[in-house]
């Protein structure tokens, strides 16, 4: 290589400085590349999920027949023929018996439900007509969003468009994504069975880990004497953090179902496992945190006569803690979009009610994101995404928090 | 009865402290003997010692008539109170409450250091005794050497080689991909860019490492495999739909932050008198990275992309979701491959009796997988260890 050092001649000296612009164009278009895969990500992301924050419903009116709603009892009335008929009488002329079913596919299965609260908050309303949004199916519902007639037939899409023609269709907030647990249809299911499994299984990891992580930072970063057993500990960390998390799925269906006999499925047994995960990053924060206090600081406290315990409790640890928050965070970060361990202990199930306990059958949104990613339906490709916007902004939120916590209180010293 | 076990152990903690304290401010006399310790180490020493054995007492109680029993709360409140009456005595102005409750801290904090290491005890046991059940049914050497997966056949057939080959594949696609973006990206946020490119550029990297492997997982199964598909059907090849190269392509770009982070740290750790030096001989500022910078940086680098590929054969949701399950023996990144991860997390999902070789065989992979991720995050460790400080 010693030829490419020549001074002097200049076509020596343009192929160095071309090669100097050429290697840092490298390095930019690899910058490049992978901003541009983030972009590319998120935006594929958004323009899948924004839809299924929105649905449609028809503006029907619809008529309590006593007969099908008993005034006194009118929580078992049979609302969903009622709103069948609604939709029936804007439409005389179906009268064939498959078109009639076809014309009811247009609506959802819940569209009742709308109904049925309205009534049973009112029992007064039995034998008046209501005019109310009825939620349509979710094919109907893809058809408003530019799907096209891939879901429905000619027919369908014609009668949709003389409702909207008519202006009875109106596009509201999907509320009930955010209020209702896991559905089989894709125009009912929401996200908050899920989310709760989640707060759930998060608290248990965050009371868990943060206590035993900070515990064990103060012990290894300031007690702890040089000896064998401190090493094995320190080694132990390294490698714990650096096990793939399936392992620690592993662990849990081997040691906390089988061997504890703790219940499947439950939010507990997620937050031990996911706490376990955690642990190193809690712990190796909350070390670089204690580090980062000047040793004046203790020796000032020893010097008036504390003792190492008052020193490091009373002077090291309030100092330490907008880093041990931060780290924190991002461990709670991880262990919420954390999904294979999930998957081991059984957490992977159909859950319609909210979890109410730490040991009901549960889910977690990263879980359900699974789910859903695995049904053939369109209408699920898009609450997917959805639930991964919603998943996806509260990590950001979370990562937001700790640098700014970060900003907010590094001190140098 | 749990809560109310809570509430009684926390109710008799209280009313330690508070006894402890009062019994110790009582023996503060005007001219008499100093108090060794305050007030409130008498409280918390006795408090300690209350909550020990209510703790203790409940989960005795817990194991041995069930947690729902109404003798959880009475055990910890009867042997929170015997504590108390045990310990009350010795509390006395020369007494050293101080030394005695920092050394059960102390105590305490070792205890909880430890749980690192019975995590990683539960681990090895687990996979490790349940891969034993598993080689006491199918010989080990039909196992490693075995090039058929077939789990749920009649007659099941356990050889891990396709499952090896379809995560190496995987694996070699992720570091082709994430190793030169990775290592790119690093020199250049070390060496090129301005401090306001980087202050962009290291959140952005962030936030990549932040994304829920879930989410990757369905971007790779959603996105990108049609896109690889159509791709290669635009150009008259035969894709899969889902296909080791779209598993591959995003795990990669998911260890782009990793190494690129690593690598940061490690380009920035290279002493300046190095580059210096390297000016000073008349080199411009890409040779002085390719020959100066570089070299001294070899070994962190390399422990760098040890972890790298550590975390893809790890990783589990991308493959699962884009990659398929079909165990081929095949190193065509247009086929469908399956992994090891793929395969753990199948064979454990559902319904599961466990003593079939089936459910066991999930152990024996999970064990195999452990090994692989240990010796490399160990070698990683070592390169590290051995290379670090050289030049300080």
């Amino acid at each position: 290589m010693t030829d490419s050092f020549r001074t002097g001649d200049p076509a020596v000296v343009a192929r160095r400085y071309r090669a100097e612009r050429r290697f840092r164009a490298y390095g930019a278009i690899a910058l490049g590349l992978t901003a541009m895969f983030l972009a590319f990500l998120i935006v594929d992301i958004v323009v899948k999920g924004w839809p299924s924050f929105f649905e449609h419903r028809a503006i029907l009116t619809a008529t309590i027949d006593r007969a099908q709603v008993d005034s006194a009892s009118p929580q078992s009335g049979d609302f969903q023929a009622i709103a069948k008929d609604a939709l029936r009488k804007q439409f005389p002329d179906v009268t064939s018996r498959s078109d009639k079913k076809k014309l009811n596919g247009l609506l959802s299965i819940g569209a009742a439900d709308n109904l049925r609260d309205r009534v049973v908050a009112n029992p007064s309303l039995v034998g008046e007509a209501l005019t109310v949004p009825i939620l349509l199916s979710d094919n109907a519902d893809l058809y408003f969003k530019g799907h096209g007639t891939s879901r429905i037939s000619e027919q369908e899409a014609s009668w949709l468009e003389t409702l909207k023609d008519r202006g009875l269709i109106e596009k509201g907030f999907a509320w009930r994504f955010f209020t209702s647990g896991d559905s089989r249809e894709a125009e009912l299911s929401g996200i908050k069975s899920a989310l709760v499994g989640s707060l759930l299984t998060i608290a248990v990891t965050l009371l868990l880990s943060l206590p035993l992580g900070v515990a064990a930072a103060l012990y290894l970063e300031e007690f702890a004497p040089k000896n064998r057993f401190t090493d094995i500990i320190e080694v132990n960390i390294n490698n714990l953090a650096a096990v793939p998390s399936i392992i620690f799925g592993l662990l849990g269906l081997a040691v906390f179902l089988n061997f504890f006999g703790l219940p499947r499925s439950a939010p507990l047994v997620g937050g031990l496992v996911l706490a376990l995960l955690v642990l190193p990053t809690i712990i190796i924060a909350s070390r670089a945190a204690f580090k980062a206090v000047p040793p004046s600081v203790k020796e000032a406290a020893l010097g008036v006569g504390a003792s190492h315990q008052q020193a490091v409790f009373h002077h090291m640890l309030p100092l330490a803690v907008p880093g041990i928050l931060t780290g924190t965070i991002l461990g709670v970060a991880r262990a919420l979009g954390e999904t294979a361990p999930l998957l081991m202990i059984g957490m992977v199930a159909f859950i319609v009610d909210v979890p109410s306990g730490f040991t009901d059958a549960a889910t977690a949104l990263p879980v359900q994101i699974f789910l859903w990613s695995d049904l053939p339906e369109i209408a699920f490709q898009s609450r997917t995404a959805a639930a991964i916007i919603v998943l996806v902004a509260v990590l950001f939120a979370l990562n937001g928090i700790a640098i700014y916590l970060r900003k907010r209180f590094e001190r140098r010293w | 009865m749990i809560g109310w076990a809570l509430l009684v152990i926390s109710l008799i903690a209280l009313a330690a402290f508070v006894l402890g304290q009062t019994r110790a401010k009582g023996l503060r006399v005007a001219d008499g003997p100093l108090l060794h310790s305050l007030p409130a180490y008498h409280g918390l020493y006795l408090a300690a010692g209350a909550l020990s054995g209510a703790i203790l007492a409940a989960m005795i109680a817990a194991l041995a008539v069930g947690p729902q029993s109404f003798s959880v709360p009475l055990a910890a409140a009867l042997a929170g109170t015997m504590a108390i009456l045990a310990l009350l005595p010795r509390i006395s102005t020369r007494f050293r409450a101080r030394n005695v409750f920092e050394r059960f801290i102390t105590g305490l904090l070792v205890a909880c250091s430890a749980v690192a290491v019975l995590a990683t005890i539960g681990i090895v046991f687990s996979v490790f005794f349940e891969s034993l059940r598993f080689f006491s049914e199918v010989p080990v050497t039909s196992f490693l050497f075995g090039t058929v997966w077939a789990p749920t056949a009649e007659p099941p057939s356990f050889g891990i080689l396709p499952l090896l080959v379809g995560t190496l594949l995987i694996t070699f696609i992720a570091i082709l991909v994430a190793g030169p973006l990775g290592l790119l990206s690093a020199i250049y946020m070390a060496e090129y860019a301005s401090p306001k490119l980087r202050g962009w550029a290291k959140p952005l990297l962030e936030m990549l490492a932040g994304i829920p492997t879930v989410v990757l997982g369905f971007f790779a199964a959603l996105t990108v495999a049609p896109l690889i598909r159509q791709a290669g059907q635009s150009i008259g090849l035969d894709v899969a739909s889902e296909s080791a190269l779209a598993a591959g392509l995003v795990m990669g770009m998911m260890i782009v932050p990793l190494i690129s982070s690593l690598s940061d740290d490690i380009i920035n750790a290279v002493p300046q008198s190095l580059r210096d030096g390297s000016y000073a001989m008349g080199a411009t500022h890409s040779e002085t990275i390719r020959r100066v910078v570089l070299p001294a940086a070899l070994p962190g680098i390399a422990s760098a992309f040890m972890l790298a590929i550590s975390r893809a054969i790890g990783e589990t949701m991308i493959v699962v979701m884009a990659a398929g399950l079909a165990p081929s023996l095949t190193f065509n990144p247009l086929a469908a491959v399956t992994t090891i991860t793929v395969q753990i997390a199948t064979l454990l999902v559902g319904d599961q009796e466990f003593d079939s070789a089936k459910t066991l065989s999930a152990f024996a992979l999970g064990f195999v997988l452990f090994l692989f991720t240990l010796t490399l995050n160990f070698i990683a460790l070592r390169i590290v260890q051995r290379y670090r400080e050289q030049y300080d």
